[in-house]
């Protein structure tokens, strides 16, 4: 088979992203609201994030679905793991 | 018996819908999956025993996060290099290429130079200072864990991209083996998003 053949990514504005949501992560630890609102804000930026790096710069984005299936079992497996782990970190 | 393999005319024999690509590619996919499975344990079995645990520091407090910020950044730029670099041998611009192969080789270097500074200052100054220590405290253990899985991963990386460079200098490798390397390169760009996040900011 032939190599990447499609449209090269605008690889510096992903470069940009990746910058401002990495200063939003650091300014969010400092905002006066609850503890777990900055939780929530911080995964939601650090998932962005790597989606950004996953789809473009790893080139999932242009991938055939086989690779996105096997990028995302590891995320299935560790959701699988939390819910089995459930009982444990909330005992009755 | 012959009919059972026979294939219609005009297709290739290895060709279907999950055919990948490349196979290279896909080999360092099903190892990168497997990577990210062990990345995943630790960071949740890190999440759970933070959670149980009756006193956990602030982490930006005990660990600052002035330099891992840095570090964060110089993973960032070096995967933009590592594209780049990407980017220039499928063109033919070997020149380019070197360049910024030879940037994110630098970059990862430079990562892991910053990451024993860090660990020496934290064991030597700071971790004693709140009277934490790596056997006794969770807090320690799971940092130093973490960190230290994934610097051995940079590590890697670092002579994985080294040893890339000199063969296609050689003329051994090409744009294909690149492509396959930047995976890797980003792969551990990709955790420690997630590590300093975990890690450092919550």
């Amino acid at each position: 088979m032939s190599a990447t053949t499609h449209k090269e990514p605008n690889y510096m504005g992903v470069f940009w992203w990746l910058l401002i949501l990495t200063i939003l992560e650091i300014g969010v630890i400092y905002l006066p609201i609850a503890k777990i609102a900055i939780v929530i804000m911080l995964i939601a930026l650090a998932i962005s994030k790597a989606a950004l790096v996953a789809l473009y710069f790893m080139h999932l984005k242009f991938e055939r679905i086989t690779l996105g299936a096997v990028a995302l079992s590891p995320f299935v497996l560790c959701v699988f793991l939390i819910l089995m782990l459930l009982p444990d970190i909330f005992p009755h | 018996m012959t009919d059972a393999v026979t294939m219609p005319a005009g297709a290739e024999p290895a060709e279907s819908p999950l055919t990948p690509e490349n196979w290279g590619k896909l080999g360092m996919w099903l190892f990168l999956a497997g990577d990210a499975m062990s990345f995943g344990g630790l960071i949740v079995g890190y999440g759970i025993l933070r959670h149980a645990s009756k006193t956990w520091p602030v982490p930006s407090e005990v660990l600052g996060i002035n330099l891992t910020a840095f570090m964060t950044f110089l993973l960032i730029v070096s995967s933009v290099w590592m594209v780049l670099s990407l980017s220039a041998i499928q063109k033919g611009d070997l020149p380019r290429f070197k360049k910024f192969l030879g940037l994110t080789i630098l970059g990862g270097l430079v990562f892991l130079g910053c990451q024993a500074y860090e660990w020496t200052h934290l064991i030597t100054h700071t971790l004693p200072e709140h009277k934490l220590s790596f056997s006794k405290d969770l807090f320690a253990t799971t940092f130093f864990v973490l960190t230290g899985f994934h610097g051995m991963h940079v590590t890697g990386g670092v002579i994985y991209n080294a040893c890339v460079l000199a063969a296609v200098l050689r003329g051994r490798y090409g744009a294909k083996h690149v492509e396959i390397a930047g995976l890797y390169w980003h792969f551990v760009d990709l955790v420690w998003i997630l590590i300093f996040t975990f890690v450092y900011l919550i």
